[in-house]
């Protein structure tokens, strides 16, 4: 009777084994991590820069310095989370030569006391998207997320949108947990209450807008001035 | 606990990190409390609208160009250094 059979491999295995081969300068391994993963960078480079041009460019510049630097990649993390850390990094850079007026940076400190409680308390309907098509809710949904400050939009879109998780989002954005945790609270607050414009309940036509109690409604949008960080 | 306090935990809370002690009392509190009843339900289908709204696919099309264009550049890069790219 013969030992266990291995397990089929995972896909950390897979992707361990594929950056193995890759330093060991076999690039069609390094090919695989592309097509693996192109889709996610693609995603993240334009939720940051939120411009299509650019996000290609951080495709390939991200790709190609993960390429050069393959040899000083520890196999401690996941590879993954070293790419999008690469990427946002670009992208970040990306948004700083176009926006040089304003500071973008993703360790500011941001105010984590009780002025991000939501000032909307309208609910919405019961399949809100259901409301528009396909393209408006794209259209929606893009305009909405554009509307955050970088540091939100990009924790929020790591964390919720690509599923990393609070510690992978962290080590990619050299953040703490606390940090990513506070902003991640305030990204989804201020969503939710723009979103609310659009699938909010509606009576006759109109949208319904229930005005907030007391406790409810010092708050503003959560956005403190904040403005993009 | 107060709206505050439901608020500060409500990411925990959705990402199901928090300790029972405080997901019941959390629950007990969103059982009366209308406002944070909407906020987190809201908030919940924000995340999931976001998830599975497909935003910012790349066509293949594209994705076939730009991978031939990374690949490109990393030879050029193994060829003749980092000058080159």
């Amino acid at each position: 009777m013969g030992a266990i059979q291995n397990k089929l491999e995972g896909p950390v295995t897979d992707e361990l084994t594929l950056v193995q081969a890759a330093k060991k300068g076999d690039d069609s391994a390094f090919e695989e991590l592309v097509r693996r993963y192109d889709r996610n960078v693609f995603r993240i480079a334009q939720h940051i820069t939120q411009n299509r041009e650019d996000a290609e460019d951080v495709v390939q510049e991200a790709f190609l310095k993960a390429y050069s630097n393959l040899a000083k990649f520890q196999e401690q993390s996941k590879f993954y989370t070293w790419l999008v850390r690469i990427a946002v990094n670009e992208a970040l850079m990306k948004l700083r030569r176009k926006k040089p007026e304003r500071t973008v940076s993703l360790d500011e400190d941001i105010k984590t006391e009780d002025d991000s409680l939501p000032r909307e308390i309208a609910d919405w309907s019961p399949n809100p998207e259901q409301q528009y098509t396909q393209a408006e809710l794209r259209e929606i949904l893009s305009k909405t997320i554009q509307g955050l400050p970088p540091g939100f939009r990009t924790v929020f879109v790591l964390r919720d949108v690509e599923g990393l998780s609070t510690e992978e989002t962290a080590a990619a954005l050299e953040l703490s947990v606390p940090a990513v945790k506070s902003r991640l609270l305030r990204a989804r607050l201020q969503l939710r209450e723009r979103l609310g414009r659009f699938f909010q309940k509606r009576e006759n036509g109109h949208a319904k807008s229930e005005h907030a109690n007391s406790e409810h409604g010092n708050g503003g949008d959560g956005n403190g001035g904040d403005g993009e960080q | 606990m107060k709206c505050s306090e439901f608020l500060h935990e409500l990411t925990n809370y959705l990402d199901g990190v928090l300790d029972e002690p405080t997901k019941v009392e959390l629950e007990n509190h969103l059982s009366w409390c209308h406002n944070c009843y909407v906020v987190c339900d809201t908030t919940k289908k924000t995340i999931e609208i976001y998830r599975d709204s497909q935003l910012y696919e790349l066509p293949e099309n594209l994705r076939t160009r730009l991978r031939s264009a990374i690949m490109a550049k990393c030879q050029q890069y193994k060829k003749r250094g980092p000058e080159s790219v």
